[in-house]
């Protein structure tokens, strides 16, 4: 068996190596070759994740060590290297495994598009990006993998560079996501400073040494240090993964292809900020203000976000502003120290929301690239395999019990309750009251796609069928995760000691998981305790109210929105984020930029300095060119007078 | 050999040759005769490279002969880690320039390719002049190619450009001929080393030190002295743009670290404070004016200088790291500085060579008059994208590498050093993006962008020539690093040589 190190770096150059050859040698190669270059790679990198899974969860390999030396100076050596533990294991698998799905189904989706061969090089290069994330084993390699897939996220969303909403949406992801970026950039800063290293296991084991320490940072106030870096890093977080006040991108984002949204923007890049808290829990740990930080906004982007996935008539809007809500669940659960539980519902939520996304995407090239729900309806008869497997996906979104999604979001659900930390009540309501409204968005897209009336347009209605075979064994390959993956794996991910090593919990101050481990008596037991719990009547209230809604008395959704016309006009402008960005940070930047152009360098330092100095020199010329008469008496009496003078004053010394 | 002033003569003489027997009826013959001697100057200059020991931080490939004896004049040659990248990054820019100006340059096209090929001489002898004398003469004398470069072949504003480009320069090194000959008199020597630590009382320092200043900060420049520079940006040809943000600029980095902090370590550490203030003013306002701008090569030429505000940043945010007690941590600030001005010479060479594509073929720089170009020269959006991320400080790139050391430094000298100097990463990428997405993405705009053909093979030669530095050392600067650490390690044992032996960590 080759060393874990080797094959962890045969599985993060495969896709590297693709992205090569199909970005310079596409047009050579051609469509055919391309995408087997591409899905070749991504398979490989798949099936060699196995093996690298297998041993480290279950041989207990481990590594840490660098790759190469990026560079030296002042005794600090920054290096690139790995850090294989179960936390890493876990997600190369979720990664390569989601990617291969994607690239599977894209050779469907994408089969008509011109940009065939470079939209395969950019989710190869994504996939080498996201695997160089999770595998660093220090803050540099970190970065690097952050900001490179969210330039390939940048590419894929502007893929259809031609449409205007298109390339304003990725300007907008990517100067969004530097703003979190200039927050983790600091918190590495800050890291370097105090610790005098980037890689993970020094800072992690000097970290407590570092816990009451304190920085001045306004005019002489003491804040802890722990609190301050764990805060820069979650803003980076909050960047990435789209958490309030951030998020604005994310919905946006849907303007690239469907599997980059299934891929990026739900499954795999947007949970990289909760993978980088979980993996820094030995720092945030030690700062209950940053816990809470994480937890409240958190929350507030579970519920709110969530609210606003109702009053959205995109299929694909509406499951992006799901994938908001459930990365809020992710962080709500990190911020009660339940990072596994947080990594788990990552690890669900990869494969429904992947499903749903898909799912997605089936129904929009079966209906030519129609995206708003008002006009589809009944498509159930047309599209079994979609269908069913969509069904499956919401029943997963929504936690049905013994679905994948219950085990993961009832833990958190549990786990926040048992927090005691500042903001854990506001974050419990706002995650119970979150199973109704996700239950309510989740059906309403059910119902307004797949059942009750056709809207269909119908010229594309002639042509309805269900998709081939390339995007359908995807979906089923989901699909099963998606119902089984919860039920596998609570017991040992969980409560079976999985994260050790990975993750530290001060199980003193934070008993969280420890007490969540005694309510636990299997995933039966879970499953059957699930019909009896205030989740499931949540849940079955969402559905009835969908079902009223949009099935029963379809006309009634219109009334409401006029009656409670403030509401909905609140949730429909998102809460005004777009407008308050686009007016005053965009704008404002103008604003200041247009000033300190004009009235800075072409008014006070062209104008007045530089061309004014040029001006005073010319008046002193034009006055002083008088002096020079040409006539030579002139310059003689001058020279007399000037020369008397001279003799007096060397008489008088 | 001597290698030094072989890279000093050889593109000096070539060109003065070309100048005197080349004439536009002999293009063909002058575009060769340049390409050779730029090469020839090139693969002269590699075995600095190959040839270099990284293990020591002073002068190597020494060449002396006396010249003027009475004061101590000498023609001494010499590079360290820090002037051997810029000689290379000078030799290999200017083998790009002469294939960028290839056909473009259809009239007087020997005086063009002389004047660069004079030009080329002249830098890399600033840079590898040990005498302070032999420095200010090639300093000031550089300035009359680059003039007529301008003045020539520039655009319809040429003449103001060149004017207000001449007198800022100049006012600026007649104030370090003063200092130079202050100098002379305490040293009893040109000789550059014999400059430092003559034990200068602190009020002197200060003088010489904004003496200096004057010059150098014109020429890298700082604000506020900076408005000549997108004025000669926007009048000069390609090649004059390419050549003074790649490498003219540098000078004044190059400056500050040979001169300013190792003769008046004392009055740079008492002046640091404000440098740093001025740095982050060019970060920040500079940023916000650059994210206005219409004409692309003025966005560029204003990022050129909120880009050289880290390579200020980082010299001299030392001596807060210093003073704050991290013995470490300052020599990663200085590299960083070092490592900034290589990547801003290839990135920015870059984008003025882009935008030269483009303006070939449209005969505009207004971004206003460009949209949906990637439709027409793909290969071409491609490399734009490179360079654009490589500007905007993408890691993987060489762009990032110098910015994330200085940040990483200047936490070191306080929190809001580096938070201010971090607000690049976003206005960085905002300024040029936004320019990005209005030139390059969108619906075909109109119908000259519709006629547009993508690179030639000429074209092609030398962005990938810039992209693959730019991606190499992004991925592995290790190398180059190799080559700077020792020598800025000496420098700063020379400014504070009771401080260097602090602890890591407080």
């Amino acid at each position: 068996m080759t060393d874990i190190k080797t094959l962890t770096l045969l599985i993060v150059l495969f896709p590297l190596a693709g992205s090569i050859i199909t970005g310079l040698g596409g047009k050579v190669i051609g469509r055919q070759a391309s995408h087997w270059v591409a899905n070749v790679a991504v398979g490989l990198s798949f099936l060699l994740s196995l093996p690298v899974f297998w041993q480290v969860v279950f041989g207990d390999a481990r590594f840490d060590g660098a790759v190469y030396t990026w560079l030296e100076s002042d005794g600090f050596t920054l290096s690139v290297g790995f850090l294989l533990d179960p936390l890493t294991a876990i997600m190369m698998l979720v990664v390569t495994f989601v990617s291969f799905m994607v690239h599977i189904y894209t050779i469907g989706y994408m089969a008509d598009d011109p940009g065939y061969q470079r939209f395969f090089s950019y989710i190869n290069l994504f996939t080498f990006s996201m695997l160089m994330l999770v595998t660093a084993n220090n803050f540099l390699q970190l970065f690097f993998g952050w900001e490179a897939v969210g330039l390939v996220s940048y590419l894929l969303i502007g893929f259809w560079y031609k449409r205007e909403s298109a390339i304003y949406a990725n300007l907008k992801a990517f100067l969004v996501n530097r703003v979190g970026d200039f927050g983790f950039a600091l918190g590495i800063a800050l890291i370097l400073t105090w610790f005098g290293s980037l890689d993970y296991s020094t800072v992690f084991q000097a970290a407590p040494g570092h816990a009451g320490e304190t920085v001045e940072v306004i005019g002489g106030q003491p804040w802890s240090l722990m609190s301050l870096i764990c805060i820069l890093l979650f803003v980076g977080a909050m960047g990435k993964s789209a958490q309030v006040p951030l998020h604005v991108w994310l919905p946006d984002s849907m303007e690239g292809p469907t599997p980059i949204s299934a891929l990026i923007h739900a499954a795999t890049m947007v949970t990289a900020g909760i993978f980088m808290v979980a993996r820094m829990s030995p720092l945030f740990e030690l700062s209950d203000t940053a816990l809470s930080v994480v937890m409240v906004i958190g929350a507030t982007t579970a519920f709110f976000m969530g609210l606003v996935g109702i009053v959205q008539h995109d299929i694909k809007r509406v499951i992006a502003y799901s994938t908001l809500s459930q990365l809020g669940y992710m962080f709500v659960a990190l911020g009660a120290s339940a990072y596994a539980v947080g990594i788990f519902h990552l690890m669900t939520h990869a494969f429904f929301k992947a499903l749903l996304f898909l799912a997605a995407g089936s129904v929009i090239i079966a209906l030519h690239h129609e995206q708003d729900m008002r006009r589809m309806g009944g498509l159930r008869k047309y599209m079994p395999i979609t269908w069913l497997t969509s069904v499956i996906g919401t029943l997963a979104l929504i936690g049905f019990p013994g679905f994948s999604g219950f085990y993961s979001k009832d833990s958190i659900i549990e786990a926040v309750a048992l927090s005691h930390l500042p903001g854990a009540g506001y974050a419990h309501a706002c995650v119970l009251l979150g199973v109704f409204v996700t239950s309510l968005y989740s059906f309403r897209l059910l119902f307004l796609v797949f059942h009750g009336e056709e809207r269909i347009d119908p010229h594309a209605r002639e042509h309805l069928h269900e998709s081939p075979a390339v995007v359908t064994v995807p979906l089923i390959l989901l699909a099963i995760p998606s119902v089984l993956a919860g039920m596998i794996a609570i017991g040992p991910m969980l409560h079976g000691g999985f994260f050790e090593g990975a993750i530290f919990i001060d199980a003193q101050a934070h008993p969280v998981m420890t007490e969540l481990e005694e309510e636990f008596h299997g995933a039966l037991a879970m499953m059957l305790h699930g019909f009896f719990s205030m989740p499931f009547l949540l849940l079955a209230a969402g559905f009835v109210t969908a079902w009223f809604l949009y099935l029963k008395r379809p006309d009634l959704p219109g009334v409401i929105a006029t009656r409670m016309g403030l509401l909905y006009r609140v949730l429909v402008n998102k809460y005004g984020f777009d407008d308050f960005n686009d007016t005053v940070v965009a704008g404002g930047a103008r604003g200041v930029g247009s000033m300190l152009w004009g009235l800075g360098d072409r008014f006070l330092i062209d104008g007045l300095m530089v061309n004014g100095s040029a001006r005073v020199v010319g008046a002193c010329a034009a006055v002083l060119r008088h002096m020079q008469t040409g006539y030579l008496y002139h310059y003689a009496f001058v020279m007399f007078l000037g020369l008397l003078l001279f003799l007096g004053w060397f008489v008088n010394q | 050999m001597p290698l030094l002033s072989v890279l000093l003569w050889l593109p000096v003489l070539g060109g003065a040759f070309l100048l005197m027997t080349g004439s536009d009826r002999r293009a063909g013959y002058v575009r060769w005769g340049a390409l050779a001697i730029s090469l020839a100057t090139f693969l002269f200059s590699l075995p600095l490279w190959t040839g270099f020991d990284t293990g020591r931080g002073g002068m190597q490939f020494v060449e002396e002969l006396p010249w003027i004896t009475a004061f101590d004049i000498r023609y001494s040659l010499g590079v360290d880690g820090i002037a051997m990248p810029l000689i290379l990054l000078t030799t290999f820019c200017t083998v790009l320039v002469v294939i960028a100006g290839w056909e473009v340059i259809d009239r007087r096209v020997a005086s063009y390719m002389g004047a660069f090929l004079i030009l080329e001489g002249l830098m890399n002898g600033v840079f590898a002049a040990r005498d302070a004398f032999l420095f200010y003469v090639l300093w000031e004398a550089q300035l009359i190619p680059m003039f007529l470069i301008i003045g020539i072949w520039g655009g319809p504003r040429r003449i103001y450009a060149t004017i207000k480009f001449f007198l800022y320069t100049f006012l600026g090194s007649v104030f370090m001929l003063v200092a130079l000959l202050y100098l002379q008199q305490k040293a009893g020597s040109f000789q550059i080393e014999q400059m430092y630590g003559i034990g200068l009382p602190l009020d002197v320092q200060k003088i010489i030190f904004l003496a200096f200043l004057v010059a150098f900060a014109v020429k890298i420049p700082m604000w506020p002295v900076h408005t000549w520079l997108p004025d000669a940006h926007v009048e000069a040809p390609t090649g004059g743009s390419v050549i003074l943000a790649a490498i003219m600029l540098k000078m004044g980095g190059y400056g500050f670290l040979r001169f300013s902090l190792p003769i008046t370590p004392e009055g740079s550490h008492a002046l640091s404070e404000f440098m740093i203030v001025l740095s982050l003013v060019a970060v920040v306002y500079i940023g916000f004016v650059a994210l206005v701008q219409k004409d692309m090569k003025k966005l560029i030429a204003y990022s050129s200088i909120a880009h050289m505000g880290f390579v200020t940043l980082g010299t001299f945010a030392v001596f807060r790291i210093m003073d704050n007690g991290f013995g470490a941590g300052a020599t990663m600030a200085v590299s960083g500085a070092m490592v900034q001005m290589i990547s801003h010479g290839l990135v920015s060479a870059a984008l003025f060579l882009c935008v030269g594509v483009l303006y070939d073929r449209m005969h505009s720089r207004e971004i206003a008059d460009y949209g949906g170009v990637v439709n027409t020269m793909p290969v071409f959006a491609a490399f734009m994208m490179l360079f654009a991320m490589a500007n905007s400080g993408l890691p993987g790139t060489s762009g990032f590498v110098g910015e994330f050391m200085v940040i990483l430094a200047s936490m070191r000298a306080g929190f809001w050093i580096a938070l201010l100097a971090a607000t690049t990463m976003v206005l960085g990428a905002a300024f040029t993006l936004w320019m990005y997405k209005r030139v390059i993405f969108g619906e075909v705009a109109n119908e000259k962008v519709a006629a547009l053909k993508d690179l030639n093979r000429r074209e092609l030669v030398f962005l990938t020539a810039l992209a693959v530095p730019v991606l190499l050392l992004g991925v592995w600067p290790a190398p180059l690093l190799e080559v700077i650490n020792p020598a800025v390690d000496l420098l700063l044992q020379q400014i504070a040589p009771h401080k260097t032996a602090l602890v890591m960590l407080p």
